[in-house]
């Protein structure tokens, strides 16, 4: 059994650290803030301009005034505050956000990211995507690991046009866990497999360069 | 001191609207978009616009109201997905999209109030966006030259405002409206509450009046919420 998208949101939620300040992107890495562990404490950010993003809101509580970047109404905790769109990517470009999470269409076997535009499509836009991936210090795909038509997204190159270039750390998808390696030209590396997940399953649903860790580890 | 206060949106914009100036707005989604200088931009029927704006509205509200009565020509945004009208109108070729990576626009906005006429970036490198653009590098890494925006007009909400032109914004809905305020020639700003000057703290003023030409109050608001997303007590 492949792992879940709530499964999959548990364990990128391994990768926060105690201190870390984190944006989520949309799908699967939202619901990463339900399975942060007790003893780690981490700060979300908004790109819309919000830092110490609570739960969302009970009924009574709702404020027009409150969202996120996903324009969901959301909550204030105990030291949040709120600045400009200019001041919110100074903390992004500037290399103070720890992590960022967020989904993909396509990832390369050198870090590179596709995840805004299908040409021929409609473009919605990349929002802040493209600051993200290039400011924030340590970048986490979580993604479905092949497309709806079995098409494997975790590629040699990416077909889609990019993102970023070299910016990708870390691929998680229901089959596994994978180390990029964005600077060089080492590849990817399974470093560990999703519950009742071969690695024959994996270099069967992967285009990349792929390495299998001495220490895999088998969840 | 010269009055900067109008009794409602409309009269604040008269004398500043010409056919194909570019407008900034400020807000982010439907959160501190300047909703009463909106209506009357549409009312005013002020044509081929260019929008500098983070997001485009929905369908009947913000941007999009301008969108449906035609008067947008150009859009500058970094994302846009929220309004059917907008894809109607761009697949049937009545309207140009330039997208800008969120960061980007907010501080193209920012420099162009800030008399820089341009600046190194590192997002978009390697991307479309940088198509076109000068590079450089600095430190061993690639950057990209974007120009610093200056509009025509600059469209803003704020909370609290005073007679001066002082604005204090309120929680997320703060966003883009600093940079934009900044960023034209004229802002006429419209706020929730106006008070007569001296009464808000100057250490809690967010847009200092010299960057606000024009200010009215547009209360009562009745604010629209895009995504009501609440849990179970």
């Amino acid at each position: 059994m492949a792992w879940t998208r709530e499964q999959m949101a548990a364990r990128a939620a391994k990768e926060l650290k105690d201190g870390y300040y984190v944006n989520l992107g949309i799908g699967i890495p939202t619901l990463v803030s339900n399975y942060v562990p007790e003893d780690v404490d981490i700060t979300l950010q908004s790109e819309n301009g919000m830092l110490g993003v609570g739960p969302f809101p009970l009924d009574n509580e709702v404020d027009a005034d409150i969202i996120n970047a996903g324009k969901q109404t959301v909550t204030e905790l105990k030291g949040t505050s709120y600045f400009s769109s200019a001041d919110s990517f100074a903390m992004v470009r500037g290399g103070h956000i720890d992590l960022s999470i967020l989904g993909a269409m396509e990832v390369a076997e050198n870090g590179d990211l596709a995840n805004w535009m299908i040409p021929g499509k409609m473009v919605k836009g990349m929002g802040g995507a493209m600051d993200l991936v290039a400011g924030v210090r340590r970048v986490i795909v979580t993604m479905e690991h092949v497309s709806k038509d079995g098409a494997s997204k975790l590629l040699k190159e990416c077909s889609l046009p990019l993102t970023g270039r070299r910016v990708v750390d870390m691929v998680i998808s229901e089959l596994g866990v994978f180390a990029v390696d964005k600077k060089g030209d080492g590849g990817v590396t399974l470093i560990e497999l999703a519950d009742g997940v071969t690695v024959e399953e994996v270099k069967a649903k992967t285009k990349a360069k792929l390495s299998i860790d001495a220490g895999l580890k088998v969840a | 001191m010269a009055n900067k206060v109008y009794k409602d949106a409309k009269s604040a914009l008269e004398g500043v609207l010409h056919d194909g100036m570019m407008v900034m707005c400020g807000g982010f989604g439907l959160v501190g978009i300047p909703d009463r200088l909106i209506h009357a931009m549409r009312d005013a029927g002020v044509k081929n616009l260019t929008c500098v704006s983070n997001n485009a509205g929905i369908d009947g509200a913000g941007l999009g109201l301008l969108l449906e009565a035609g008067q947008v020509k150009k859009m500058i945004s970094s994302y846009v997905g929220e309004n059917k009208t907008f894809a109607k109108l761009y697949l049937e070729g009545k309207l140009e999209i330039e997208f800008n990576p969120q960061g980007t626009l907010a501080e193209r906005c920012r420099a162009g109030g800030a008399g820089i006429p341009a600046f190194y970036t590192k997002t978009g490198v390697g991307t479309e966006v940088a198509k076109g653009k000068e590079t450089k590098v600095f430190d061993g890494q690639e950057y990209v030259m974007e120009r610093g925006l200056v509009g025509d007009l600059a469209l803003v909400k704020a909370w609290k405002g005073d007679t001066s032109g002082n604005l204090v914004y309120r929680k997320a809905a703060r966003n883009f409206n600093p940079m934009m305020a900044t960023a034209a020639k004229i802002c006429v700003a419209e706020v929730e509450e106006l008070v007569p000057v001296g009464q808000l703290d100057p250490d809690h003023i967010h847009t200092p009046g010299i960057f606000v030409n024009r200010i009215l109050c547009g209360a009562p608001y009745d604010k629209q919420i895009e995504q009501r997303t609440i849990r179970k007590a």
